[in-house]
């Protein structure tokens, strides 16, 4: 009974991995070439799927004429291909954007490894195929073992034929399930000989070159191989989800040194076989070293192409710079912990061998603990051709330098032979050459070493004016001193050389650390994006433009052209996407990958787009569009460029998040507020309005029995109540009015005076109290009359309120610069320590509660003086009591 | 029944509020006539039918705007309009004197307030036909004819446009007098808007007949309209 179970249980577990996972299922049916019956299987399930209920469509298969599988595809839905046209042939291709938008369950898809035509979205079917799965529908694909990337140059060796279309090992890897379609080549070869594979004559053809029996045999071996190791991980990954202890053998870090040359990648591919039987994880280094630097750029495309071919078959990839190939390696390993070098075989003429040692063998010398491995294949210890030498890359004017620098030491030497012997002559000449060598390059510094030979010679040596020689021992002091110059000379540029590379890297450092400073300091949105374009295009000498969504999943270009050009230096760093390259950031945006120039992606792209990932979400997306697009292909440069990515893309997440907290705070703040007005409003509207309903009613009742007195008693009570109520409400008004902004200043120049006088006329008796001093030579105010009136009377009534009787209040103004200053001084209790600014917040009351308080008027006070772009400060008055001031400026 | 007494001074009040009508009426039917209209149409219509004394208008009427019924009652008449208005209006405030109100009281009033209010503008229509040549209000006596001004028998000194703003004071002696008014009448059509020269005046005028300038006693600020003359 313990068997349905066990069933029922992985029926439950697949289930759930299924619904877990909304991508799509890839099943790929590997074969070991070409007609032993992959399309053929692989339509014969698509017909037992359909049979099952899922909804199949045939997207690409190629036919090749054989009958047999033509026949499979009746029955099944084909998706139309489309027709790319190019150079005057029309291509046959598959038709991704239709796939996409049938959406079938399951689709069929030929020749994972096939190339697509020029104009199509991605250079690669394996690609389309990637998008499919990320769509959610599955796919069955076929495979040929010669197209798996890492076993391309062992077919190629076996075969003697290079195959171009080439799957990274990466996605074979993760496919869910791999058939292996086997058939003997015995069986294979009569099939092609049957004419069942290729045409008769197509055959004759293969039998001779590819389809030989060795070839057959080798092949088959390599595929059951490939498919052995993949059964013996999924062995292992069974055993560890089914959480069987196993010791795991500690991780095993490969690091890989390449160089620029053709052989980088062989070694690369030998090292990827390597580590996947060792099951290490594996670094491929590449070190700029002077000799490095020296070559021709395309040889060092060749050093990027390798990395980029490293990385696509799942290593990680460095660029070191340093003056020898095996000290970097080596220093290198030791930071991080590898236990093994690889490097490729060198194949170096005896003589050298003899005479210099290789890099391989100072590595050994070197590498203590460290094991070295050496795999066939080049590594590039060989001295960089003579081409490079002889092509002038140092600019014209830099020759006239050089020349320029002989004549001056001529011109010195002449001067100074009656007084100096030839040697030290000499000393001058070499101090020239370095000065070239520092300043001009190689070249030059090689023509001012000949020239200076020459020169001395012509100038110096007797007979003079003559390139004759006396004395054959001058001979001997040419030749050395052609040598000394030549060294002196190459090492001064290397050093040079060396320094360049390494002010390079300095200054891709320090970028990202300006940008990343700069970067904290900004708030707003706006400013970031300036800042974070401004130091992407300095950086990488190229024209920036960023794209951010406008709803809908749409991203749209950020800013014009004139939008920016007042913040930006100068606004040539930007540029417009046109529409197909807003196509290219569109798709960028939705699938959160890199695409256009040096990607996979839409490699035609006029520039590089790269999402702007942050934590939570995508926030735009950026374009770089490179002066020189090769710049941007230097995985370092990549590296720095997604970093520079992700620093703007968390600062700008940083912000919106910055600015939705201060939303909240800022509703949460307008929340308490309400609230406050609510408790105060429910308060203090009621009481009076109680008292007032109260002694209306009491009277109302009680006319008859009560005397007079107690009748007035109570009608003083509701007048006093109204009155009350009626501050209240005008507070509450006044206040509303400031805080909707509906307040209108009317500045009119006029005397202070004025409003003084009108608040202590409408204070009647109880401002007596006050003491007014304001000097008769005071210059008018622009202020507007209402307003100050009304701050000064709730100053004054505050004031008034707070102090016992007798004691005065006084008012007085003063000039203070481009200022008037007025204060209010009470002797009263004073305010609490602590509570000088807070006594200007709204429904704020002090600790001596006063009932008659709305703690409205400070707060409207404030709003009055703010509007007139003044002040207004609390403070405590030296003997007690209370001094508010404001100033309002003249 | 109403005890009416035919010589009585007739009042018209323009007020579309029950309650406010309902407390004008107890507190002033013991002293005066009173006629009461809820729009601004009816009280037009009950000003022409039977010309009142005073007007008590509202500012904030249903139908009409009470500028603009100031406006139209000035087309015939002269009789005084005293305008209630709500706290905030100082615009329409002002609006409605320079359309030819009398005095304006700001809501809520006490029932003094308006008591004495109304004496004013009786005592104004009194002395319409024959302008008082002197008045004397507490110490400060104006003489309009001799042109003189003394303050508790102290003869003032004061420069001829000092004299005309305080004679224009005087001439609405109780009542508000806006800035616009004043400049006009004392310096003429042009200087409607030189508010500033009123200050500065004003100022000086006080220095000179108040006994405290910055606690006046006699030319009285009304923040935003104008200035009053105090009548008692």
């Amino acid at each position: 009974m313990s068997l349905p179970n066990t069933d029922d249980h992985i029926l439950a577990r697949f289930k759930a991995d299924t619904r877990r996972a909304p991508r799509g299922r890839l099943k790929v049916f590997f074969g070991a070439v070409a007609g032993v019956g992959k399309t053929y299987t692989m339509l014969q399930e698509g017909h037992v799927r359909r049979a099952e209920g899922v909804d199949v469509v045939v997207g690409y298969v190629e036919p090749h004429g054989r009958v047999a599988t033509e026949s499979l595809l009746d029955g099944l839905e084909a998706l139309p291909t489309i027709e790319v046209e190019h150079r005057g042939v029309a291509l046959r291709e598959f038709d991704l954007d239709a796939a996409l938008l049938r959406k079938p369950e399951l689709i069929l898809v030929d020749e994972l490894a096939h190339s697509n035509a020029p104009g199509t979205r991605h250079p690669k079917r394996w690609q389309d195929v990637e998008e499919l799965l990320a769509a959610g529908i599955d796919v069955y694909t076929t495979v040929n073992v010669q197209h798996v990337e890492s076993l391309n140059d062992v077919v190629a060796q076996i075969t003697g034929v290079i195959v171009r279309e080439t799957v990274p090992d990466s996605v074979i890897e993760l496919a869910d399930e791999i058939k292996l379609v086997d058939t003997s080549p015995e069986d294979l070869l009569r099939r092609l000989g049957e004419g069942k594979i290729y045409g008769l004559a197509q055959a004759e053809r293969a039998t001779q070159n590819f389809f030989r029996k060795g070839n057959l045999i080798a092949l088959r071996e390599l595929a059951l191989r490939r498919i052995a190791e993949r059964v013996d991980a999924e062995m292992e990954n069974y055993r560890r989800d089914n959480a069987i202890t196993d010791t795991w053998p500690t991780t095993v870090r490969m690091l890989v040194g390449v160089s620029s040359g053709e052989e980088g990648g062989r070694l690369v591919r030998a090292a990827r076989r390597m580590a996947s039987g060792l099951r290490a994880s594996w670094i491929v280094a590449y070190v700029e070293t002077p000799s490095e630097l020296r070559r021709a750029p395309a040889e060092r495309e060749q050093a990027i192409q390798t990395l980029r071919l490293a990385e696509s078959l799942g290593a990680e990839t460095v660029t070191l710079s340093g003056q020898n190939v095996e000290d970097e390696l080596v220093s290198y390993a030791q930071t991080r912990n590898i236990t093994k070098i690889v490097v490729g075989k060198t194949e170096a003429p005896r003589w050298r061998t003899a005479l210099f040692s290789s890099v391989t063998e100072r590595l050994l010398r070197r590498s203590g603990v460290v094991d070295i491995y050496v795999l066939s294949g080049d590594y590039g210890d060989t001295e960089p051709s003579a081409s490079p030498l002889l092509t002038p890359t140092s600019a014209p004017s830099a020759y006239l330098w050089a020349v320029g620098q002989i004549v001056l030491c001529t011109a010195v030497a002449l001067a100074l032979a009656p007084y100096l012997a030839e040697a030290n002559l000499i000393m001058l000449y070499l101090l020239g050459v370095v000065a070239v060598a520092i300043r001009a390059g190689r070249g030059p510094s090689v023509l001012a070493v000949i020239g200076s030979v020459l020169a001395f010679d012509f100038f110096l040596v007797p007979p003079q004016f003559t390139f004759a020689v006396s004395d054959t021992q001058y001979l001997l002091t040419f030749g050395v001193m052609l040598l000394v110059g030549l060294v002196v000379s190459s090492l001064t540029v290397q050093l040079r050389q060396q320094a360049d590379s390494a002010r390079g890297r300095e200054r891709r450092t320090a970028a990202l650390y300006t940008l990343s400073r700069e970067l904290a300091s900004i708030r707003d949105i706006g400013g970031l994006l300036q800042a974070s374009v401004r130091q992407l295009a300095e950086t990488f000498d190229s024209q920036i433009t960023i794209l951010l969504p406008i709803g809908g999943g749409r991203v749209q270009p950020w800013g014009q052209v004139a939008d920016w050009s007042d913040q930006l230096p100068d606004p040539r760093v930007i540029y417009a996407p046109d529409t197909a390259d807003q196509g290219v950031a569109q798709w960028v945006f939705e699938h959160r990958e890199p695409a256009g120039i040096g990607t996979n992606t839409l490699p035609a792209a006029k520039a590089l787009y790269l999402p702007l990932n942050a934590a939570q979400q995508t926030i735009g997306v950026l374009g770089v569009r490179p002066k020189e697009s090769r710049e941007l292909l230097d995985p370092d440069r990549r590296r720095l460029l997604d970093a520079f990515a992700s620093q703007t893309a968390v600062a700008i997440e940083r912000a919106q998040l910055a600015g939705q907290a201060e939303q909240s705070r800022v509703s949460a703040e307008t929340e308490r507020t309400r609230a406050a007005l609510l408790s105060s409003v429910s308060h203090d509207l009621r009481t009076p309005l109680t008292v007032i309903t109260g002694a209306a009613g009491a009277l109302r009742d009680g006319w008859q029995t009560m005397d007079a007195a107690t009748r007035v008693g109570l009608l003083d009570t509701a007048a006093n109540e109204a009155e009350r109520l009626n501050r209240l409400v005008t507070n509450l008004l006044e206040m509303t009015k400031l805080e909707s902004g509906a307040l209108t200043v009317r500045k009119e120049w006029q005397p202070l005076d004025e409003p003084v006088g009108a608040a202590l006329t409408r204070l009647q008796a109880s401002g007596q109290r006050v003491m007014v001093d304001i000097p008769a030579d005071l210059p008018p105010v622009p202020i507007d009359g209402v307003l100050i009136e009304q701050a000064v009377f709730n100053l004054l009534d505050n004031a008034l309120r707070y102090s016992q009787d007798p004691s005065p209040v006084d008012l007085r103004a003063r000039r203070t610069g481009g200022a008037i200053e007025v204060s209010v001084l009470d002797r009263g209790q004073g305010i609490a320590p602590g509570d000088e600014g807070r006594i200007f917040d709204k429904f704020y009351r002090g600790a001596q509660t006063d009932r008659d308080g709305s703690g409205l008027g400070l707060a409207i006070c404030r709003g009055i003086i703010a509007a007139h772009g003044g002040k207004i400060w609390a403070e405590r008055r030296d003997g007690g009591g209370t001094a508010v001031r404001f100033v309002l400026p003249l | 029944m109403r005890h009416v007494i035919p010589n009585q001074p007739h009042v018209l009040l323009i007020e579309d509020e029950l309650p406010i009508r309902r407390f004008l009426r107890a507190a002033l039917a013991a002293s005066y006539r009173l006629s009461e209209a809820e729009t601004g149409a009816d009280g037009l219509r009950l000003a022409a039918q039977q010309p009142p004394d005073v007007i008590i208008l509202d500012l904030g009427l249903p139908d009409l705007d009470g500028i603009e019924v100031t406006r139209r009652l000035r087309e015939w008449s002269v009789t005084p309009i005293i305008v209630l208005s709500a706290r905030g209006q100082d615009l329409d405030k002002v609006a409605a004197l320079d359309a030819g109100a009398d005095d304006y009281l700001t809501k809520p009033f006490s029932m003094t307030e308006l008591q004495a209010r109304i004496r004013v503008a009786l005592r104004r229509r009194a002395i319409a036909d024959a302008p008082a040549a002197q008045i004397q209000i507490g110490a400060l006596a104006v003489d309009l004819v001799g042109r003189q001004v003394s303050v508790a028998g102290q003869e003032i000194h004061l420069t001829p446009i000092e004299y005309g703003l305080l004679s224009a004071l005087a001439r609405h002696c109780g009542r508000v007098v806006t800035h616009q008014q004043l400049l006009r009448e004392v310096w003429g059509p042009g200087y409607a808007e030189e508010t500033q020269y009123l200050r500065v005046y004003v100022g000086q005028l006080r220095r000179k007949i108040e006994a405290d300038a910055a606690r006046p006693r006699y030319l009285l600020t009304e923040p935003g309209v104008g200035y009053r003359l105090a009548s008692e």
